[in-house]
């Protein structure tokens, strides 16, 4: 087990495993759309530290992934800003419509 | 472009001109009758060209690549110019009709698009020189005829419209079935050389078979399929007209003869034992027909079952296979046509001037419509199959052709047909001429104001053309000459 | 490759200058629309006298972004082009009219842009993590406009579209861990080296795509989506942004990994796809509301393009055919963008009118608004898989290419899904033809307005009768498993 954990690659995988299990047990058990946002995040990471372990092989590091990481917390971080205005703003309106929004009432012919 | 080429693309503009002009040129009726009338001329005068060409052994051709290795091929052979022949002249007759029947009432406009795209489409079917290009104007007439069936919108037509797409579609659906099943084994498939049948046993030859013509038979009204048909009754009397004589019971029919003629092949189908079954089909539907006619009050009704009954003449032709039984059925395609046309124009001024729409309505109208009812009358009499009216030519040659056959049961059902046609037209006959009028008849001077010309003569010169192509038959240029001209090319290459 | 990079960057271009230009950014579309349409015609010739649509220049693989136009997505980007063009001009009538500077007038633009920017860039990446990031742009911009119509429905799909990524992301990430590349071509060499990882991974992935592209049984998100979206929203979701995660799963199962999977994937995706067909229709066939049921009718035509799983390679025993199934899935899915954005695009204008999105509400819209009647009509005889219409073509090269490999229960799924689509679109057609008053209408907000789904119908109807040349363009380039089958496909090549 030691061994295990003393390979760092390794230990990078297992630990995000570990965050990829549980952020998608928080994925599917919660209902609140912040609280599913912050499990995806928590799946996102894990995802990203599996991939930074997948690059550590053999001593060097492959500049790729690292490279590809920082474009994935980018693309997570506007997906999760875009989220939370969302969550937000359904929460305002209280329901379903967008309809009900007072800045947009001109042209509501023209959706319907 | 050679005229070879142009024919085939000429004689379906013809067509596409005038009903994308009947779109563009809303409100304005004159114009629109005008385009239409030129239009309807100038096919004839295309067809006749044709007939002429093809008479001497030419030969029209226009292809063009969809996928590859798949081609629309418009082609022109003696059994094409003879459908086409038919539908241009009825064409003429049905658009005058039209025009004066439909003047007044709204969306003239939407009916003659589609009435025209019905056109090409028979155009279309009748010159098609591939299984796919013949199911490609199959299915486009089925999408045609169905605004005209529901032109006027009632909870009726829209009924009969959908009962019309739920057997015509699924029809189509068994069609394309068996055409896929037949070319993803054989190919695509030309009709001058036929489907190459070796890759497949007979059973799925077999099958095949009756896929094809049970998606051919929805359209031509065999038995079990023909409950539309009747149905299709709420639709105005020109496009009754069009559905009878020309175009969708006509494109089933000549689907179902190119089927055993040009797809599979007379050797094939006797063969493989199909023939007799077809046959026998054809007869019940011959005689169930007429015993629902026989069974309608309704004028319109007895006419449309009448039809269901006659189709099957050029069915039975067809899988007869002898030379005279087809003779007999593709005479039967023109003279079917020409007759039952000149009927449903009577019926519709029946409707329309005098308010008649049951047979027991139809007392001494004679004297007051002579001209109609003389049409009406001739046209009937040819059905029953009286000489020298263009039906009896038909029975005659279909009665010889099962006695060549070897199926002389055939000349039963002939013979009951007949009598059953005399029992449902005679008495339409005898009381609109020897019963005194009764009280519900409109006064001699209501029907002078109402009288209109064009109305009148597209049915007394349908029934002029069913009467000369009974006495004339014997003229090369007459339906049965050109029939024969089929027969010989199909029996002696 | 300065070509592909300009169909990329022009709309962010495009976007940046929307968000610029303020209340005349609506008016960038009268310059967007022809520049892109033009842009995409000229890769697409290009693409065709290349023979081959190989890498078009740039980096070395490993190291750069290598972007790549086979004949596919050549097609695809010149359909979406047209597609994405028409209904950003009818988005300019709609929307773009408005005096004050309304939020919505001003988001939707931006957004737009974006949108097409992140399809180009999916049709033309050949590399797994850039894919990533284009999908997750279009995922983002794609619920951002679906937000437009219904934000609980928005809310619903981006959670459905941050799974997907997620697990689209855990895929890579497996693969890349196995082969140590990203780049398709490079991963379809290494891959028989790791199996079962990058099998895994592939699993992962296409589960992320599945859920993007809302094929069955991961659809649910679809429906009040599109449904409640205004309609050039709704055009641009259902028509564009569920084709991009299609064309990766294509990707990743014929490009990177042909030759891996064993039956019981193309089995797998190839019931998926038949259970889509089925239970979409039926849903179709059961909504009240207009759009609902085009949205349904979108899970249902998505199933057809999972059918080229196992129908590729089906081609080969009828030789004219011998890409069947791909040119098929090609034409399927240009021709549904097409008819599906010009049906929304329709329908918003019939509801628009009358005020109310219940089917029931349509009566006597073919007389009050034929234009768009007519339009609705020619999209719906496409999406029916009916002649001479670009799913026709679809529809008929499916049949062969599942008859001539045996596989006819497939056969029989297309059947039925042409029946059943015919059977759910008209019932609005025949409400539009029924009765006999002309309703009372709201004024459509620009009079112009019915051109753009009747150029997309058009559109929709010339892809099938000038099918020789797409078809052509659409097999250029197409992977070794496309022609020859999933399964048979040698690994590595």
């Amino acid at each position: 087990m030691m061994e295990l954990l003393a390979d760092r690659a390794s230990l990078f995988a297992l630990t995000g495993a570990a965050l990829v299990a549980l952020g998608f047990y928080g994925f599917i058990i919660q209902r609140a759309p912040i609280r599913r946002l912050i499990a995806f995040n928590v799946i996102g990471s894990g995802i990203f530290l599996l991939f930074g372990g997948a690059s550590y092989v053999g001593g060097g590091v492959d500049p790729v992934p690292q490279a590809l990481i920082i474009t994935g917390i980018v693309v997570a971080l506007a997906l999760t800003a875009f989220a939370a205005t969302l969550a937000v703003r359904l929460a305002e309106s209280g329901g379903d419509d967008a309809d009900d929004d007072g800045d947009d009432d001109e042209d509501r012919e023209s959706d319907r | 472009m050679s005229p070879s080429v142009l024919i085939p693309v000429l004689l379906i503009l013809a067509a596409l001109i005038p009903a994308l002009a009947s779109a563009v040129l809303p409100g304005r009726a004159i114009w629109r009758n005008g385009v239409n009338i030129a239009f309807a001329v100038f096919k004839l005068g295309v067809v006749a060209f044709a007939l002429a060409g093809v008479a001497a052994g030419t030969e029209y051709e226009w292809r063009v690549a969809f996928v590859p290795g798949l081609d629309m091929i418009l082609r022109l052979d003696a059994l094409a110019l003879l459908f086409i022949t038919l539908s241009a002249v009825l064409w003429l007759a049905t658009t005058v009709y039209a025009i004066a029947y439909l003047s007044g009432t709204k969306h003239q406009a939407r009916f003659f698009l589609f009435f025209n795209l019905c056109v090409v489409s028979v155009s279309g079917i009748a010159m098609s020189g591939s299984l796919i290009t013949f199911f490609i104007f199959y299915e486009l007439l089925t999408l045609a005829t169905w605004p005209l069936v529901v032109h006027t919108g009632t909870a009726k037509a829209m009924a009969a419209g959908r009962t019309y797409l739920a057997y015509t579609l699924a029809g189509s659906a068994a069609l394309l079935a068996g055409i896929v099943w037949l070319e993803s084994g054989a190919g695509p498939v030309e009709f001058v050389a036929g489907a190459d049948l070796s890759g497949f046993n007979t059973l799925d030859q077999s099958l095949i078979f009756v896929l094809l013509i049970g998606g051919l038979g929805a359209k031509a009204a065999l038995i079990p399929l023909h409950a539309w048909l009747p149905a299709a009754m709420a639709a105005p009397a020109p496009v009754s007209a069009l559905l009878h004589a020309v175009a969708v019971v006509k494109a089933g029919a000549f689907g179902v003869v190119r089927v055993i003629y040009d797809v599979y092949g007379i050797e094939a189908v006797a063969m493989l034992g199909l023939g007799i079954p077809l046959a026998i089909l054809a007869s019940v539907t011959i005689v169930y027909g007429s015993l629902q006619a026989l069974r309608q009050s309704d004028i319109k009704k007895r006419l449309a079952y009448s039809t269901v009954s006659q189709i099957s003449y050029i069915v039975l032709g067809a899988s007869l296979a002898g030379p005279f039984a087809v003779i007999g059925g593709l005479v039967h395609l023109v003279h079917q046509g020409l007759m039952k046309i000149t009927l449903f124009f009577g019926a519709g001024i029946l409707a329309e001037r005098a308010g008649i729409s049951q047979v027991d309505q139809m007392d001494g109208i004679g004297r007051r419509m002579p001209i109609t009812m003389t049409a009406f009358t001739i046209a009937a009499l040819g059905m029953i199959g009286a000489p020298p009216v263009a039906g009896f030519v038909s029975k005659w040659y279909l009665a010889i052709g099962a006695y060549q056959s070897g199926a002389s049961w055939v000349i039963a059902v002939l013979a009951a047909s007949s009598l059953l046609n005399a029992a449902y037209f005679l008495p339409l006959i005898y009381r609109a001429w020897l019963k005194p009028s009764g009280g519900g008849l409109p006064s001699p001077e209501a029907l002078a104001a109402t009288r209109t010309w064009m109305l009148i003569l597209p049915g007394a010169f349908t029934a002029a053309a069913a009467l000369g192509a009974g006495l004339f038959a014997g003229f090369e240029l007459s339906p049965l000459g050109w029939a024969t001209l089929i027969a010989e090319r199909t029996y002696l290459p | 490759m300065t070509l592909l990079f300009a169909l990329v960057a022009l709309p962010l271009v495009f976007m940046l200058a929307s968000l610029a230009a303020g209340r005349r950014a609506p008016r960038l579309i009268w310059l967007c629309a022809p520049l892109m349409t033009g842009l995409s015609a000229w890769l697409a010739i290009s693409v065709f006298e290349g023979g081959r649509g190989g890498p078009l220049g740039g980096w070395p693989v490993p190291l750069g972004i290598a972007l790549e136009a086979d004949g596919l997505s050549a097609a695809l980007l010149l359909a979406s082009a047209i597609t994405a063009g028409i209904t950003g001009l009818y988005a300019l009538g709609a929307y773009g009219r408005t005096d004050r500077e309304t939020t919505r007038s001003y988001t939707f633009w931006p957004l737009f842009y974006g949108l097409w920017a992140a399809l180009n860039a999916v049709l033309v990446s050949r590399d797994l993590f850039n894919l990533y990031v284009a999908i997750e742009l279009l995922s983002l911009t794609a619920v951002a406009l679906a937000a437009f119509g219904s934000r609980r429905a928005a809310m619903r799909y981006l959670m459905i579209a941050l799974a997907g990524s997620l697990a689209y992301l855990l895929g890579v990430v497996l693969i890349f861990a196995s082969v140590g590349t990203l780049d398709i071509t490079l991963i379809g060499e290494r891959a028989g080296e790791a199996r079962i990882p990058v099998l895994t991974g592939a699993a992962l992935i296409s589960a992320g795509l599945i859920a993007k592209t809302a094929l069955f049984p991961l659809h649910g998100w679809l429906p009040p989506a599109h449904g409640a979206a205004p309609p050039a929203i709704s055009a641009l979701l259902s028509a564009l942004v569920v084709k991009a995660s299609f064309v990766i799963l294509l990707r990743v199962w014929f490009e990177a990994l042909p030759g891996l999977s064993d039956p019981a994937v193309t089995l797998l995706f190839g019931v998926m796809g038949a259970a889509a067909v089925l239970y979409g229709s039926v849903l179709a066939l059961r909504q009240q509301g207009l759009k609902v049921l085009i949205a349904y009718s979108t899970v249902a035509q998505l199933g057809y393009l999972l059918l080229v799983f196992p129908l590729a390679g089906g081609g080969e025993a009828a030789t004219p055919w011998a890409a069947g199934a791909w040119g098929a899935m090609g034409f399927h899915a240009s021709a549904h963008m097409l008819a599906k954005a010009g049906l929304f695009l329709a329908a918003g204008l019939m509801i628009h009118a009358v005020g109310d999105g219940r089917i029931d509400r349509l009566e006597g819209l073919a007389r009050a608004m034929p234009v768009t009647a007519l339009a609705f009509a020619l999209c719906a005889v496409s999406l029916m898989g009916l002649p001479p219409s670009g799913g026709f073509i679809a529809k008929y090269l499916m049949l062969i290419a599942a008859l001539a490999s045996g596989q006819w229960p497939y056969a029989a799924v297309i059947l039925a899904g042409g029946l059943l689509a015919a059977a759910y679109l008209f019932r609005p057609l025949a409400r539009m033809f029924a009765g006999a008053g002309t309703p009372e209408l709201a004024r459509a907000p620009h009079r112009l307005l019915a051109l753009a789904p009747l150029a997309l119908g058009l559109a929709a109807m010339a892809l099938g009768l000038f099918s020789a040349v797409p078809y052509d363009l659409m097999v250029i380039g197409l992977p070794e498993a496309g022609q020859a089958g999933l399964e048979d496909a040698d690994p590595g090549s």
